[in-house]
């Protein structure tokens, strides 16, 4: 930790939370990672539902769908639950 | 200097001015269950609640688990919370008890003082409230109803107090207090409304960054309760021994600001001293004993004793240098207490007195005298015994041993 | 947007709304519980407070001074969601009529695990229900006290190998049966209660939305699989939730003011019973259940098979389907489908 913890005076009382866990990147935890096949992709959407971690964006802006490595831990749902098989887990 | 209001009497037991107390301070949520000695605050709540007479919502839980747990939740929304219980109730309230302490919920609770099981006894004693000491809660303990009724009300500005913002228990012996007809003077509700004013909030940390009232609200979310993990749980704790201290300084000032108003004041709300200034034999209690001491002290004064005594009001947060300072001229003191705990040589009231007595040059000889368990009555003969031995000690320098009983079949 | 009580919605609509439960929480990798907050959270409909019973879940998701969650949060004890709703509630109820908080609507959701609900947590869930408090309760049932280390709970199916119920020489795993958590809630004359399962995504967000929008309590059994108390691959956490359904161990139905209604998913199955899988595909993937793939506890798989379908029987009745023993497929190893 090299930043200095909050002394009892300086923490808000009753331990409220003040950082988000999107601030905490779980992305390092994974072994495998999702690679996607853009060709086979019908952008059905179902990934983005089933992930554990809310790690596969719908960028409308894009209109595309997005990994985001920072948080996925590599489950493989993705990849198993995918429709068409667009998805595929490497290491 | 602001005149005494003007009061009317009304004949109330115990519970019962715990209930109206409660109910002039604009309480939004009451859950509870019932349980002996305490039934008739829950019960006269209700009746309340029935004849609209209080804007509150009135949740009977299936258990006083729960009914602490629901208050606390709702505390934390931002209501004004009360509750009461006794006993096997407050026990089975212990796991949240430290929950809501740590939370920092200004809840307050009355609790009818009874017997810990086995064997059942439904009567009075302290078990169940020492049991508490160290639950993280406020704890003042009363000698009759009409402090109870003042204490409730002071109760929800003591809880709320920024400096504070500690859960508040409230304690009247059970059936001796609780159940026990007296004359009480009572306050007008708008009187009452206006001393406890509105609940107002602590601001917090957020984790969206913002600094905003400590509650849950849509508005400004915020996380209550997390998991805190050996780095970070110590200084919470920490906080919550701050506000005790902070409690300290809190109380006196909220009973003088009472006392302004009613024209009552109990000590300056720690501790209440009888006779006590010149004062060289001491008993030390609480609650409703104090009533039957005083008796015997004023029996004693006529033949020329030099008694005294020395009622704790507030043991939690416990006012040690109160009490040095109260005992400074008394060469025997001792301590009677309503409860005990097994093994430890003494009850709790007793090491904490003679604890704060360990550091002073000039210590009284303290001893301990456990009585009136399960609700046995200790009469003016049996205190009088007490005064007796107090002398003896004084005079033989001698204590052959600390903890005594009195009433007991021994 | 009560279309969404009706089903009416796309995986768009969902991947479009905001997310209230937020990444970076502690969670295994492949944990279905994850997924099925996530969602449940996607069914809300405007202010909402959450509480929450202690947990993997809780746990994960409020590391101090980290939090996955958006909206306003409250985790007391292990015991307790259900009082917290009902402190909640009533609290929110009071200051409103008192005028001292916006007068909108401000929905209570409950979320706990097979503790928070099945044991420890009953006493208070059965309370707030009695009491007729406007809350949604959530199991997220992953059959078994996970967060402390894979022990047994009411939840726990029959011959499963907990840490406190293991498969061993002399007792092959958990010999009692799995309460019936949810027929027990309607059984409290309830508004609602339902029973969902993440691979049924619409299913589960419909329900958790008709939950809320419910005028009273309403009960909501999710079926959320965990890799690492069941030792079955993280990547098939959804799978087994869509395996439990089509073998009839976790059927989905829902009952409205008592009535019982099986939904799309199980009704398939019981209107064309070739459909309905062997219980043994289902266990077959879950290293809890590996020690009845011996000759010695072989016995155990057809007696999980006998009392599915004596469930299943006992459903289809209360929701007026009742069928012919003999179509109702069994342990059938001809390889239909």
């Amino acid at each position: 930790m090299t930043t200095k913890e909050k002394s009892w005076k300086e923490a808000s009382p009753a331990g409220v939370c003040w950082k988000s866990s999107a601030t905490y990147l779980t992305g390092d935890w994974k072994t495998f990672r999702p690679e996607r096949d853009v060709t086979k992709c019908t952008k059905c959407l179902i990934c983005t539902i089933f992930c554990p971690d809310g790690a596969i964006h719908w960028k409308v802006e894009k209109d595309d769908i997005e990994f985001d490595m920072s948080f996925c831990k590599g489950c493989g749902i993705c990849a198993n639950e995918c429709p068409t098989k667009a998805i595929v887990m490497k290491m | 200097m602001k005149s005494v209001v003007k009061q009317e009497i009304q004949g109330l037991n115990g519970d019962e001015a715990v209930a109206l107390a409660a109910k002039q301070c604009d309480v939004d949520v009451v859950a509870s269950y019932p349980i002996t000695p305490q039934t008739i605050i829950v019960e006269k709540f209700a009746e309340y609640v029935a004849n609209g007479e209080v804007e509150t919502e009135y949740v009977c839980t299936e258990s006083e688990h729960s009914a602490m747990a629901a208050c606390l939740a709702a505390s934390a929304t931002g209501a004004r919370v009360f509750t009461a219980s006794a006993s096997a109730g407050l026990a089975l309230m212990h796991e949240m008890l430290f929950v809501t302490s740590g939370c920092r919920a200004p809840v307050v609770m009355a609790i009818a003082n009874r017997a810990l099981s086995a064997p059942l006894n439904i009567h009075g004693d302290h078990s169940d409230a020492m049991a508490e000491r160290d639950s993280g809660w406020i704890q003042v303990y009363c000698e009759n109803a009409q402090e109870v009724y003042d204490s409730v009300i002071q109760a929800f500005r003591i809880a709320e107090h920024l400096d504070v913002q500690l859960p508040v228990m409230v304690c009247l012996d059970g059936f001796t207090v609780s159940h026990t007809l007296e004359n009480t003077q009572v306050l007008p509700d708008d009187t009452v409304k206006r001393f406890v004013g509105t609940r107002q909030f602590p601001v917090v940390l957020t984790h969206e960054g913002k600094t905003v009232p400590f509650k849950l609200d849509p508005e400004n979310p915020m996380t209550m309760g997390p998991m805190a993990l050996p780095n970070y749980y110590f200084e919470f704790k920490r906080q919550q021994e701050e506000a005790m201290r902070n409690a300290l300084e809190v109380i006196p000032q909220v009973h003088d600001e009472y006392a302004e108003m009613s024209g009552r004041r109990y000590g300056e709300g720690l501790l209440e001293q009888y006779a006590l200034e010149d004062a060289e034999v001491a008993i030390v209690c609480l609650g409703s004993t104090a009533g039957t001491v005083k008796t015997v002290v004023d029996d004693l004064r006529a033949e020329g004793v030099k008694a005294g005594l020395l009622r704790i009001r507030t043991y939690r947060p416990f006012p040690a240098e109160a009490i040095v300072k109260a005992l400074d001229n008394v060469k025997a003191a001792a301590v009677m207490e309503r409860s005990m705990s097994f093994g430890g040589r003494g009850g709790a009231v007793f090491h904490e007195v003679r604890n704060a007595l360990y550091d002073t040059a000039a210590r009284p000889f303290t001893v301990n005298y456990i009585h009136g368990l399960g609700g046995r009555d200790t009469n003016p003969s049996q205190i009088r015994m007490i005064y007796n031995d107090l002398q003896k000690i004084m005079h033989s320098k001698r204590v052959d041993d600390p903890v005594r009983f009195v009433g007991l079949r021994e | 947007m009560s279309e969404i009580s009706e089903g009416k919605f796309t995986a768009k609509n969902v991947a479009e709304k905001p997310e209230l439960f937020l990444s970076g929480h502690r969670a295994c990798a492949g944990c279905a519980p994850a997924t099925v907050l996530r969602l449940i959270m996607k069914a809300t409909r405007g202010p909402t407070i959450v509480t929450e019973a202690t947990g993997c879940m809780e746990v994960a998701s409020t590391i101090y001074p980290y939090t996955s969650w958006a909206t306003p949060w409250l985790h007391t004890a292990f015991e307790t969601a259900g009082a917290n709703a009902s402190g909640i509630e009533a609290a929110l109820k009071i200051l409103k009529k008192k005028g001292r908080i916006k007068n909108e609507q401000v929905d209570v959701v409950a979320f706990a695990g097979d503790g928070g609900t099945y044991d420890i947590g009953i006493q208070a869930l059965s309370g707030a229900v009695e009491r007729g408090h406007d809350f949604l309760f959530v199991l997220y049932d992953n059959e078994a006290y996970m967060n402390t280390g894979i022990q047994r709970s009411g939840g726990t199916p029959y011959g499963a190998s907990t840490t406190t119920s293991q498969a061993g020489k002399a007792v092959p795993g958990k010999l009692e049966q799995k309460k019936p958590i949810a027929d027990i809630m309607v059984a409290h004359d309830m508004p609602y209660v339902a029973t969902a399962s993440p691979n049924y995504w619409k299913d589960l967000i419909t329900k958790a939305r008709k939950g809320i929008e419910v005028n009273g309590p309403a009960f909501l059994h999710v079926f959320a699989p965990c890799p690492r108390g069941w030792r079955s691959d993280p990547s098939k956490s959804i799978e087994l939730s869509r395996l439990a359904v089509e073998t009839c161990v976790f059927p989905l139905w829902e009952a409205v003011n008592g009535e019982y209604q099986l939904s799309i998913p199980s009704k398939v199955i019981a209107l064309a019973p070739k459909k309905k899988k062997p219980v043994r595909e289902y266990l077959q993937v879950q290293g809890r259940f590996r020690h009845l793939f011996t000759p010695q506890n072989e016995k155990m798989i057809e007696e999980i098979q006998r009392l599915t379908d004596e469930k299943w029987q006992r459903l289809l009745k209360k929701c007026g389907l009742t069928q012919p023993k003999a179509a109702a497929g069994s342990g059938n190893s001809s390889g239909e489908r």
